[in-house]
């Protein structure tokens, strides 16, 4: 698999030519934001990132898992039925390293020793991920710190750099070369080229303003961690309103319903949120997390030390900043990790 | 620094040093560029580090219902209209809450200027009435008044009508504001029309209820979306629940609503929240002619039954 | 890809009203196709996903023992809007079970032990399935003595008294059924669950606790363990918490890093001890 060189101006066909045979989704401005939007061609180039993250093509926020007849004179009555799988093949130009990250993560939790959450592999394995390295990463990203970076591989098929005139598209999965093999029009990269990448990758680590230690968090034990008396303080201003975890690519969790229409019926999972009081809450009344710092605390310790925990070190973080952005009181996860390691 | 600030602070250390509150709740710098955070500050040390700047959006209302503290608050127009709303709505005791009134002339849409500026900002700074806002490769400054968020920009509220303590002198209040002009433009069009554009304006919306937990108004134990026996609305992104979802809010926000913009400064998703809960405010003003949080004495509309409501709808 | 999210089809073969309130009742389900029986091959200890179509799911411990083929058991305490739905089942209505989930009680390594059950009120549920698999004749003979312990509030929220009463007549199990206070026509044992317990004195060398029921039940009984000798490694305990998926993936279910539904819901006290109280 050899790195490919692409002139700029001649994305568009690229991107064109690929639509032929994947469903294609790339940064688009539209109201004022930046978002992964249908392309035909036009793609943005200079954008930081999208405000909500890319999580939402493989963990859409209400998806009907099953469906089922809710008449009682049919035969197969309120029996559950798996729906047809759409497989669409799908490529996503444009994610970001961080994002990329965070479905890599998602994937070892979307999958463990037992059950493979199939709503979730069958759309990842159906797309095909062209990522775009950070040249310019923004003040609030510190994937640095939690083990991803702006030019970071993992979950890409394709890592895509801007040059300036050209962008190097560096295959990393059979995936990945076979959309470049699809595509065509494209020539081979020289010494100089991967050169130029070096320097950037160099150029954008070194701007990465944030860093986050992590290390005491990772020696630290779980009581330890829970019980350190900052919780109350970082909590304080909290509003468990959630926008954290929606905007989160790494947040995964989800609650399941039934909804019944006439006739017809189906089981669908919406994104959930720890945020939530009614998350935890028993059907007796008894709620393990009844209070705002208990849920707070949750969440950071979730991402920073549970994750890593039970996925071999993997931090459920990938310091993409979103959260730090969104949030309406201003927590700033970097201050409470750095409170969680001091 | 703004001269707020320093008389601010001098306030917040004299109530804590007097015992007078346990708490002072006001607003500190944020972490990012056009972000304030709301600041607990209960040693002086701490309401030393209160400010006082045109980011201060967040109603500090929303943190009362509930607490055990004596609490004192930093509170604009609008946000004084809440603790008023809160007191008559028995979520909070009058002598449990100082209101240091802050008259406002307006906090910035961060919303506004990003899109003025389109490249990512790195730092804001504010002075006279200007605001320079600088990134990688640039640095402009802006009129403040040209980036004001929508609710402040007809504001007819503000100075706090209620307060035990006023940071400086009250401010003249706008006039000659029509603040429904777009409303009424709505509300001239046809039905099929109203609800398309209603039903257009939360297409984005992923029930994250964040302007929900931003409200001061929203302080239920049991969200009617929370509900489930019986369940009221489904909970996923059928355009038909979200849309329930957000038009009941609205009325149960009707005749309590301030304007204070909570709602739309929380949504990741940049709605405009406003449309609905405004559409309602003019209802309740032209028929009962009141406004919420304007004194202690008086209880929102849709509360109260007097003979002598309008009911011409009753036909 | 297989779905991990799919509950086989089931029907309701017989109610049983279990309590005098009426609010634990017993459904005994026979699986539609045949072959879904077979793939439901469970251990004691293990929970399913009770589904509704309509309604959703929820999480309940298997009553009945593998040793008892044709058909599974549970028994449902009407809390919610599920459980209320699923007692106004019909014997004949179809619904649906997931599973089986869980860890399961660790029956292998307490092979060659003493075991002691300590059950409060519906929790009960699952140490039936264990005691009904160990007596077993294939299986009664790899462990030592069976202790079992069990209460309730009245003799009317006792739970499968027939069969505890049989229980009671045999010998290769001594049986305890207490009630908290004094009630007309109750004749037997009248205390509180670990008060009876240390009555009943079992020896703690080379013994497992498995304890099962109201959190404040095992509030008072971890000290009387303690005070028999039992280290907090030999005590197991079943918890119980809010799940959803029910597969160790949606998150709700987290105490610490464990999942209880995956990790779970069987945990000894030792590793409780290292874990967050949210349960």
């Amino acid at each position: 698999m050899a790195d490919m060189i692409l002139k700029k101006n001649a994305l568009g066909d690229f991107l064109k030519s690929l639509s032929g045979s994947y469903e294609t989704f790339g940064p688009k401005q539209e109201d004022g934001e930046v978002k992964f939007a249908p392309v035909d061609g036009e793609v943005l180039l200079d954008y930081q990132n999208s405000r909500l993250s890319p999580k939402n093509f493989f963990f859409p926020q209400s998806e009907r898992m099953l469906e089922f007849s809710a008449d009682p004179a049919a035969e197969d009555a309120f029996v559950m039925k798996e729906r047809p799988a759409a497989k669409q093949a799908r490529l996503l130009f444009g994610i970001r390293p961080c994002d990329a990250k965070a479905f890599a993560v998602l994937d070892k939790i979307y999958r463990n020793d037992q059950y493979t959450d199939n709503y979730w592999f069958d759309k990842r394995e159906a797309a095909t991920l062209i990522g775009l390295a950070c040249n310019r990463p923004c003040a609030t990203c510190f994937c640095t710190s939690v083990g991803c970076g702006p030019f970071h591989e993992e979950g890409l098929d394709v890592l895509a750099v801007d040059l300036g005139e050209d962008i190097l598209l560096k295959p990393l999965t059979d995936k990945g070369q076979k959309a470049l093999d699809a595509a065509g029009g494209l020539a081979a990269a020289d010494g100089k080229a991967a050169a130029s990448v070096e320097k950037l990758k160099g150029e954008a680590e070194a701007a990465i303003q944030s860093k986050v230690a992590v290390d005491k968090v990772a020696e630290r034990s779980v009581m330890e961690l829970y019980e350190a008396d900052h919780w109350a303080k970082v909590a304080q201003r909290c509003l468990n309103c959630g926008v954290c975890t929606y905007v989160c690519p790494t947040c995964h969790c989800f609650d399941i319903q039934d909804e019944v229409s006439g006739t017809a019926g189906d089981r669908i999972r919406n994104w959930d949120s720890c945020m939530s009081w009614l998350f935890t809450m028993h059907g007796t009344g008894h709620n393990p997390r009844p209070d705002k710092t208990s849920r707070v605390r949750q969440r950071f310790m979730h991402k920073f030390k549970y994750i890593p925990l039970k996925r071999g070190g993997d931090i459920g973080c990938v310091g993409c900043g979103r959260c730090v952005a969104q949030c309406p009181v201003n927590i700033d996860v970097r201050d409470v990790v750095r409170d969680m390691n001091a | 620094m703004d001269k707020r600030t320093e008389k601010i602070r001098e306030i917040a250390k004299r109530l804590l040093s007097e015992d007078r509150v346990d708490v002072v709740l006001g607003y500190g710098p944020g972490t990012v560029p056009l972000r304030n955070a709301p600041l607990f500050a209960r040693t002086p040390e701490e309401a030393d580090k209160l400010i006082w700047d045109s980011n201060c959006r967040i109603n500090l209302a929303n943190f009362l219902p509930r607490t055990k503290e004596r609490v004192a608050v930093l509170a604009k127009g609008c946000d004084a209209r809440n603790i008023v709303n809160h007191v008559v709505e028995h979520q909070i005791k009058r002598d449990q809450v100082y209101i240091v009134g802050v008259p406002c002339q307006g906090m910035l849409d961060p919303e506004k200027v990003q899109q003025r500026e389109g490249r990512f900002i790195e730092s804001a700074v504010e002075s006279d009435g200007d605001l320079t806002v600088s990134g990688p490769g640039f640095e402009t400054t802006l009129k403040l008044a040209d980036v004001l968020r929508q609710n402040c920009q007809t504001c007819v509220h503000r100075n706090p009508p209620v307060y035990d303590e006023l940071v400086g002198e009250p401010v003249p209040e706008q006039t000659d504001i029509d603040r429904y002009a777009d409303i009424n433009d709505l509300l001239g069009k046809p039905d099929g029309e109203r609800y398309a554009y209603f039903q257009n304006l939360v297409k984005d919306c992923i029930r994250c209820y964040a302007c929900r937990d931003a409200c001061p108004l929203c302080y239920c134990h049991v969200c009617f979306v929370d509900e489930h026996m019986p369940q009221w609305l489904g909970k996923s992104v059928d355009p038909h629940d979200v849309l329930t979802y957000h038009i009941l809010r609205a009325f149960h926000c009707a005749g309590r609503c301030t304007d204070c913009g909570a709602c739309e400064a929380a949504c990741p998703v940049n709605i405009k929240l406003r449309q609905f809960t405004r559409l309602l405010e003019k209802d309740i003003q032209e028929r009962y002619g009141y406004e919420a949080g304007m004194s202690l004495e008086t209880l929102p509309p849709l509360t109260v039954y007097r003979p002598d409501d309008p009911q011409e709808f009753i036909k | 890809m297989k779905n991990p999210y799919l509950p086989y089809p089931v029907r309701i073969d017989k109610i049983i009203v279990e309590t005098e309130d009426k609010n634990l009742r017993s459904f005994r389900l026979v699986f539609i196709n045949p072959e879904d029986e077979k793939a439901f091959a469970y251990t004691p200890g293990q929970f399913a996903e009770l589904s509704l179509a309509g309604y959703g799911e929820i999480p309940i411990g298997i009553a009945s023992s593998p040793t008892e083929k044709g058909h599974i058991f549970f028994t449902v305490n009407k809390v919610g809007s599920v459980s209320s739905a699923l007692h106004n089942m019909k014997e004949g209505d179809i619904m649906g079970v997931r599973g089986p989930l869980g860890n399961a009680y660790p029956l292998e390594s307490m092979e060659g032990r003493d075991i002691v059950i300590v059950a409060g009120g519906f929790a009960v549920t699952t140490l039936r399935s264990t005691v009904t698999w160990m007596l077993h004749p294939d299986n009664r003979a790899k462990y030592g003595k069976i202790y079992f312990i069990y209460g309730a509030r009245t003799p009317g929220m006792l739970l499968y008294r027939d069969e505890m009463q049989k229980w009671q007549e045999r010998d290769d199990i001594e049986t305890y059924i207490t009630i908290d206070r004094e009630y007309p026509g109750w004749d037997g044992l009248v205390g509180m669950v670990p008060a009876v317990l240390e009555q009943a004195n079992p020896p703690s060398a080379n013994a497992t606790a498995v304890v099962c029921g109201p959190p404040v039940m095992i509030r008072f009984t971890q000290p009387v363990l303690e005070k028999l000798g039992f280290a907090d490694d030999q005590v197991v305990l079943s918890l119980e918490n809010r799940m959803k998926c029910g597969i160790g993936i949606c998150g709700r279910c987290n105490v610490g890093p464990e999942y209880v539904c995956k990790d779970g819901p069987v945990f000894t006290k030792a590793q409780l001890n290292e874990l967050p109280k949210e349960y």
